[in-house]
Parts: structure tokens; sequence; C-alpha cells
């Protein structure tokens, strides 16, 4: 392999749309849940949006991530808008280095999408403040941190399905 | 005939074509909704699709409250109870000479020939969760347009003035608390009667008495009351306590900060109130260009 990376690569099964769809409604019920504080909360959301369209550019876009961002607008009460724009930003990010990302290590592809979420919260707090918003404090962005941090596990569990089961066959060439 | 490259690898219009236009309508339904107000109709509508999962995503908080609430020992609640009986010993008195002063004060409002005192209807609702916007201080609480709750009416706690109701949901209303940077409330000094506007400081815990001058009457401990001339707050009812007065004489206002009196992030139980009774609208301002002339400006808005 010419990959910079030592990890072993795996050829994965072809992605079940159903499974998309779920793991976009758990993640948007993650987003919805109720929380007293939400310092340090990760967008779920927004690490799904990312995966997918890194992994399945093909699948989920923009179309879909700026629509899941008028759901977040709606649920949220905050200005319709927001999110969506936040939310195409990241998409189009994501599918635009999705080549690039896939030959990095894990914690190196986490570096990139936090830079990608960060970009996007940047713009969601640019909105607010041109809309008479108040700074809410750094913390703001604190989230994004942790969600950068879960990349390796969110990368895990959605990549499950598509693992072949690992059967030891001499016989088979792949 | 023209040609067109075969469709092999349609991909649709260019991705930058494709950010371009959302990125466009994001910034239109934005500028719609913080200037015009239009996008509500659309929030609405996504706010009822997103309705389900949100009440799925409460069920786990709820269930935990409700379990820990079952598993409440015996002693606890117990304790509990002598508690409230024993408050509602000590607010004995005042209630019962509550009814009396009331139709003490309707009569002497009517011989002084004064509004009299609109009665209140409230609607009891819980909070459901704290706002989730960062950029605002709220709270969702659970009864919406279908149980009656509309735009403006205030919420109150056991304790004093929570904030206002600033969006209706068919099933949920969001309620701006007085904490909120933007949410002013205008108070009067119990002490004194001193009138002036309390908003949020903007950290989520205090509010600031503004705008009042360096010599103003306030001490640390006063107790600010709504004043009732905004329409929105029925008179007389706490919202806060003055924490902490800072006079500095280089600056034209006092530093006054206060502690709400409501439990803004405790209380679960809350009221909503029926809005204020409309008070007639203040009287037409004349301007000074047309103070000679009433007549002649009556007849060029008739054109």
């Amino acid at each position: 392999m010419t990959n910079g990376s030592t990890q072993r690569e795996h050829i994965l099964l072809p992605v079940k749309v159903g499974f998309i769809a779920l793991s976009i409604v758990v993640a948007l019920l993650f987003n919805l849940l109720p929380w007293r504080d939400f310092r340090g909360v990760p967008d779920m959301l927004a690490v799904v949006i990312a995966f997918w369209c890194i992994h399945q550019p093909r699948k989920v876009g923009l179309g879909i991530a700026w629509g899941l961002g008028l759901v977040m607008d709606a649920a949220n009460g905050t200005l319709i808008g927001q999110h969506a724009l936040a939310y195409a930003v990241l998409a189009f990010g994501a599918q635009w280095l999705h080549r690039r990302i896939l030959w990095f290590p894990i914690w190196q592809q986490a570096l990139h999408v936090l830079v990608l979420m960060l970009v996007s919260q940047a713009l969601m707090l640019v909105a607010r403040m041109a809309a008479g918003g108040t700074f809410p404090g750094w913390w703001f962005f604190s989230g994004t941190f942790v969600a950068a941090a879960l990349w390796p596990i969110v990368t895990h569990v959605l990549l499950a399905p598509q693992r072949r089961p690992e059967i030891v066959d001499a016989n088979r060439p792949i | 005939m023209e040609r067109q490259p075969p469709p092999f690898f349609h991909r649709g219009p260019a991705p930058l074509a494709r950010l371009g236009f959302f990125v466009v309508l994001s910034a239109l339904l934005m500028v719609l909704d913080a200037r015009f107000r239009y996008a509500e109709p659309l929030r609405q509508v996504l706010a009822l699709a997103a309705y389900p999962i949100q009440q799925l995503a409460t069920v786990p908080v709820s269930a935990i409250a409700d379990l820990s609430e079952f598993f409440a020992s015996r002693a606890e609640l117990e304790r509990e109870n002598a508690a409230l009986r024993e408050e509602r010993l000590k607010r004995a008195p005042d209630l019962l000479t509550l009814e009396a002063l009331k139709s003490e004060n309707a009569e002497l409002r009517k011989i002084l020939g004064a509004r009299p005192r609109a009665p209140e209807e409230a609607i009891f609702a819980e909070v459901v969760y704290a706002g989730r916007d960062p950029f605002a201080r709220t709270v969702m609480v659970d009864k919406g347009s279908q149980q009656g709750v509309q735009l403006g009416q205030p919420v109150i706690d056991s304790d004093g003035v929570l904030g206002q109701v600033t969006r209706v949901h068919p099933l949920l209303a969001e309620v701006t608390l007085v904490v909120d940077k933007d949410h002013p409330v205008p108070v009067e000094v119990v002490r004194n009667g001193l009138r002036g506007i309390v908003y949020g400081s903007g950290d989520g815990v205090t509010l600031e008495l503004r705008h009042m001058p360096a010599n103003a009457d306030v001490k640390v401990g006063d107790v600010l009351v709504t004043s009732g001339i905004d329409e929105v707050y029925p008179a007389g009812l706490p919202v806060a306590r003055v924490a902490q007065v800072e006079r500095d004489t280089a600056l034209a206002f006092a530093h006054i900060v206060c502690e709400p009196s409501a439990g803004v992030n405790r209380h679960r139980q809350v009221l909503v109130l029926s809005r204020a009774k409309q008070i007639p609208p203040p009287p037409q301002e004349m301007e000074p260009s047309s103070r000679k002339s009433v007549k002649g400006r009556r007849t060029r808005g008739r054109q």
C-alpha cells in the first residue's frame, strides 16, 4: 500500500440507505435531548453529516445537510437558516476534502473535521452577531472539540455494518 | 442538434454552485426571520415535524425524574410535607387578610376613580427543557397555542417573575427569561416607588438596573417589583433583589446588580398569566411643524 498510514484497510460492503437515515435520526435525537447546560455538548448531527459527506459523498450532500439544519433551527428556536447555513458549509467542506481526509489516520481525520466544524460554527456566530445577538462566550466552541474527540468512536460505530465478517479464508482473494 | 456530453457521470450542478445556492437561501431566510419575522409559518411546520423526536428525546429525562420521585424515601416525603405545612401556616395570616384587602382596595379605587386591577387568569405549565440557543436565555414550556398560550404573556413561578412568552408553537411555548440581555422589565423599588427598567446582564444569573442616576436612592437588599406600566406584567410581582450598588462619580449612571427573585434556573412548575389589561393608547403627539395648522394636516392626510 502506498498509503502513508500503516493501518490495515478493510474493503467495505456497500452502505444501506436505511442505516444512514437511522444514524441521522439518532443524532437528531441526541441533539434534542434536554440538557441543563450546553457547555461541551457536541453537535452530533454535525458529526454525522460530516461523516456521511466524507464516506458517502454521492448519497449525503448539501441538500440533506441544509434541510436538517432547518429542522434544528425550528426545534431549537434559533434564527431560521443559521444551522442550515452552517451545515451546508460543513457538508461542502467535507465533500470537497473527502478524498484527502480518507488518506489520513483516524486522529488526523479528526483534526480535519475539527477545522471544518469550527469554520461552520464561526459562521453561525457571525450570522447571529450580525442579527444583533450577544456573544455567548468562548465555551460556544467547546462542544466542537468534544465532537472531534468522538470522531474515532463515531467512525467505528457508523462503519460497523459495512465491515465484512472476519472469516479467514485462504482461498478468497480479498 | 446540440452536442452534449454523454450522461455517464451525471452529478448535477457543480458543488460550488450548489453551495452558493444554499448559502444565499440560508442568508435570505435569516434576513426574513431576523428583520421581518416572515419565517414563522415555516418554523411552525418544521417544529411540528420535529415534535415527535423532541418528545422522544425528553422521555429518558422525565423517566429518570419520575423514577427518582417514585423511589423518594418516606422520611424525605414526610419532611417535605412538614415543610410545606409550615410554609402554608406562615402565609396563612397574609392569605386570610388578602380577601379583605382586595375588596378594600377595589372600594378605594372606585372612590378614587382609578382603573380597577384586572383579574388574572393563569395557565399551569411545566418547563420541558432549557432553550438550546446559546445566544439567548430561554426555556421551553409544555403548553402552546392549543392550550391558549399567547405571545407576550408574562410567566411567573412561585417566587417571582420568570419571563415572557416570546414564541408560541402549537404544543410548546418559548419563554425568554428575565436574565436575557435583551429582555427589559419595568420595575419599581418597593421601599420608595422609584421606577426603573431592569435588564439581564448577560451572564444568565444576574440582572442589571440600568439608567439610574448615580445618586439614585437604591440600596442593597431593596426589592424590585413590576410597576405594571408596560401592558405586559401585572403590577406588584417581585422581580429581583438588589445585590450590589456601585456608584462611580466618573460615570453618569450607577451600576446596580440584582438577583432574580424567581428560580430562573431551578423551578420546573410555572404559571402563564394573561396579559395585563390593555390600557388606552397614549395621546398622539403633535409634530412641531404642523402645530400651527392641524386642519391643513388633516386634509392632507385624507388625500
